[in-house]
């Protein structure tokens, strides 16, 4: 597996003012010249994930797009924190229409684009992980396998946040939604980047909020391709994960440290690159800090669902490669 | 020029005249022609700039058509039946958006059982998503109304289905003039949306709306409707003067003026309609017909104008509201509410509404005879063998 490419943090940091680079190097949120695409008045919870990855990934693509981006919005939790009537947070050209369509909506926003020869626009669709990966995935799926000029984005908070925590089929196994109080039990799961690259589009990436500066280079890497492409990016959910605000960051670095959820990137439907965890760590370190998993480590320990978790998370680290060293060349 | 065509075809070539920047379309019978005539116009490149788009259900042709005319684009896109309805959602966003795409439904029943034959189950289903409906009666209709369905849709700002009726006009060829460029062009000045996906001045467009102000939204777009009561028949009357042939409008009353009896219907059944009506006003019967072009919104001023004289109303309909009945007889009813209306469920998944079973009816019909809620040419020895198999 190749070797990740340097994305010039901060010294010892993960901070993402760059102020020591070239302007150029620099992140977007540096820039005094950045979009603010979702700016404030939002009614998102303290501490979501989903504000702070759709922020980073709207600036990053209007900088790439020089300002020139359309944007399409599933029904979620981003839609409804951001557009209370008669007020938005957007500072992009947005629309929003169902919760299923958002991908096709974008296919027709592309299609219209093409049509009057608007070659500068850029479009962006993007939902939560229920709009993406279950009510949506045949729009997505179609909008993939024409290869329509998209930017597809999936915030995975790992349920039906907006309708108040419900399982979706991103939901993790062991997770309390209000529909799974005892537990999501296992299945086969779905990981939608893998789906996405079975359709073999251009671009495909993972991120997560905890590594800003990845996100952001993953946006601009790929705003260089046209055609489909997909991002899918962890945006942990105080309210549905059961953590304190301020602990966002921390879950979802723990989430890649774990091996839970694995950082990579594939061209033309090939991973390309691999975040590697430079110290891998128990999966029992994410579960315990979320009142989502609670029950597992309650009264009666559930051993049995943190081992097939800790089994499922080594599965990702052995076909990801994420723990190998990296090659020299 | 006049020509003998296929109805599916002679309704793409005046689609293609309207100048549509992205068609989308997924297939279904009786559709199909329409859209395969408008993808090899749109592949020879005689339809430049356009994009067709192949999409992989009728959701996201409706979805896709949303997004194209959010960005100011001309969408159009067709259906019918159970494609209609896997698209109900999308359907009344656009109409919530108020955005003009303007699509063709080739009329056909709705399953279970199954069914690809013609009726109005799919559009009378989707009678309150807040879509304009037109119903055409010929061929030469259904590519008239197109143009005219372009023009009100951006006019107004509401989307417009044109209702034709499946095989009996899709697949029928006949004597049709399909629309010149240089006509449809006078019609149709370039499409310029009420707001528009614009990088360069951004616009929030589908926010969430609270009870503060939900009902205002609705109130208005109730207005808008009522507004396209005096738009279309405009319209229709501008095409009149464009084309020397009377197409659209809200209503077509034929032999309404004096007459006791006045049967009203929708669709490709007026022609059979009036041949039997002339038939039997020749034989001394005092009866018209009143064709219903616009559905949605309904003409009530103009229906009760009609009816006035009438002293019974017989309504022949091409769908079913289960449990009830009429469909098209409540908005009758409402609009003249002291005429006896009569509701005749006919011609439902195909079936043949022939000369002969509407002579016998309005024949009853004129005698008073007629129930309040007739099925016609209804098969009582299978009704009443499947009540006893059943018990
Ligand atoms: C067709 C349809 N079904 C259900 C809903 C209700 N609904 C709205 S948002 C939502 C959950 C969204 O979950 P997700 O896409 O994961 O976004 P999140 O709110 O978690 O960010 C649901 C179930 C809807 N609006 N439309
Ligand atoms: S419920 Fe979760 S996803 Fe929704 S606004 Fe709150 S933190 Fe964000
Ligand atoms: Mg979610």
């Amino acid at each position: 597996m190749p070797a990740q490419r340097i994305k010039f943090y901060q010294t010892g940091s993960f901070a993402v003012g760059n102020r020591l680079l070239d302007p150029e190097q620099r992140s977007v949120q540096a820039g005094a010249d950045r979009a603010n695409s979702l700016t404030m008045g939002h009614r998102a919870c303290q501490g979501c994930g989903e504000a702070l990855g759709a922020r980073y990934v709207l600036d990053a693509v209007m900088r790439a797009a020089g300002n020139r981006a359309v944007t399409v919005n599933a029904t979620g939790c981003l839609e409804v924190f951001s557009t209370p009537y008669p007020e938005s947070s957007w500072r992009v050209a947005w629309l929003h229409s169902l919760f299923g369509n958002a991908p096709a909506v974008a296919t027709g926003v592309a299609a219209a684009l093409k049509a009057k020869g608007r070659t500068d626009v850029r479009v962006v669709g993007q939902g939560g992980d229920g709009g993406t990966v279950d009510i949506g995935l045949a729009c997505l799926s179609g909008m993939f396998e024409r290869n329509d000029d998209v930017l597809y984005v999936c915030y995975d908070n790992g349920g039906y946040m907006n309708t108040g925590v419900q399982r979706s089929g991103a939901t993790p196994h062991g997770a309390v939604t209000t529909t799974t109080p005892a537990g999501n039990s296992f299945g086969q799961g779905k990981s939608l980047p893998l789906i996405a690259m079975a359709h073999r589009i251009p671009y495909v990436a993972t991120a997560t909020v905890a590594d800003l500066r990845d996100l952001e280079s993953k946006v601009t890497k790929a705003m260089e391709y046209h055609g489909a492409r997909y991002l899918h990016v962890l945006v942990p959910c105080p309210l549905g994960w059961r953590t304190a605000s301020d602990e966002t960051i921390r879950i979802a670095r723990l989430a890649t440290e774990t091996g839970i959820f694995p950082v990579f990137e594939a061209v033309d439907g090939e991973v390309t690159e691999v975040t590697r965890i430079r110290r891998l760590r128990p999966v029992v370190d994410y579960l315990r800090p979320q009142g989502r998993f609670a029950h597992l480590f309650g009264e009666t320990p559930r051993d049995d669902v943190i081992r097939r978790i800790q089994a499922e998370a080594d599965r990702t680290v052995r076909v990801f490669g994420l723990t190998e060293p990296d090659e020299v060349s | 020029m006049r020509s003998q065509i296929e109805g599916s075809r002679a309704v793409a070539e005046t689609v293609a005249r309207c100048r549509p920047e992205v068609i989308c379309a997924y297939p279904i019978s009786p559709q199909t022609h329409i859209v395969e005539a408008l993808s090899r116009l749109v592949a020879s490149g005689e339809l430049a700039p356009c994009e067709f788009v192949n999409v992989e259900s009728e959701f996201a042709a409706m979805s896709v058509a949303i997004g194209a005319s959010a960005t100011g684009a001309r969408a159009y896109t067709a259906t019918a039946s159970q494609g209609l309805l896997y698209m109900t959602e999308a359907l009344f966003n656009a109409a919530g958006l108020g955005l003009p795409i303007v699509m063709t439904v080739a009329n056909r029943a709705i399953g279970a059982p199954i069914n690809i034959w013609n009726d109005h189950s799919d559009a009378m289903s989707q009678r309150d998503s807040g879509w304009i409906q037109l119903y055409a009666e010929s061929n030469q209709e259904a590519a008239d109304l197109h143009v005219q369905a372009f023009r009100i849709a951006e006019e107004l700002s509401l989307p417009v289905m044109v209702c034709m009726d499946g095989f009996v006009l899709t697949h029928a060829v006949e004597g049709v003039d399909v629309p010149s460029q240089e006509q449809v062009d006078t019609m149709l000045p370039p499409y310029r949306p009420r707001q528009v996906l614009d990088p360069d001045d951004p616009m929030t467009i589908g926010a969430m709306v609270g009870p503060d102000a939900f009902t205002e939204v609705r109130y208005l777009a109730h207005l808008r409707h009522r507004e396209a009561l005096t738009v279309i028949p405009r319209v229709a009357d501008e095409f009149a003067r464009e084309f020397w042939r009377s197409s659209g409008g809200l209503v077509r009353p034929y032999g309404c003026l004096g007459a006791e009896t006045v049967v009203v219907a929708l669709g490709s059944v007026l022609g059979t309609l009036k041949d039997t009506v002339d038939e039997l006003r020749a034989e001394g019967l005092s009866i018209g017909v009143l064709g219903v072009t616009t559905f949605r919104p309904f003409p009530s001023k103009a229906v009760r104008a009609a009816l006035r004289g009438a002293r019974r109303v017989v309504v022949l309909e091409r769908a079913l509201a289960v449990g009830m009945g009429g469909i098209v007889s409540a908005d009758v009813r409402g609009s003249v509410p002291e005429a006896s209306i009569t509701t005749v469920i006919a011609g439902l998944g195909g079936r043949p509404v022939t000369k002969a079973s509407l002579r016998t009816m309005l024949t009853e019909a004129a005698a008073d005879r007629l129930k309040p809620l007739t099925f016609l040419d209804l098969k009582d020895d299978v009704v009443e063998r499947e009540l006893r198999r059943t018990g």
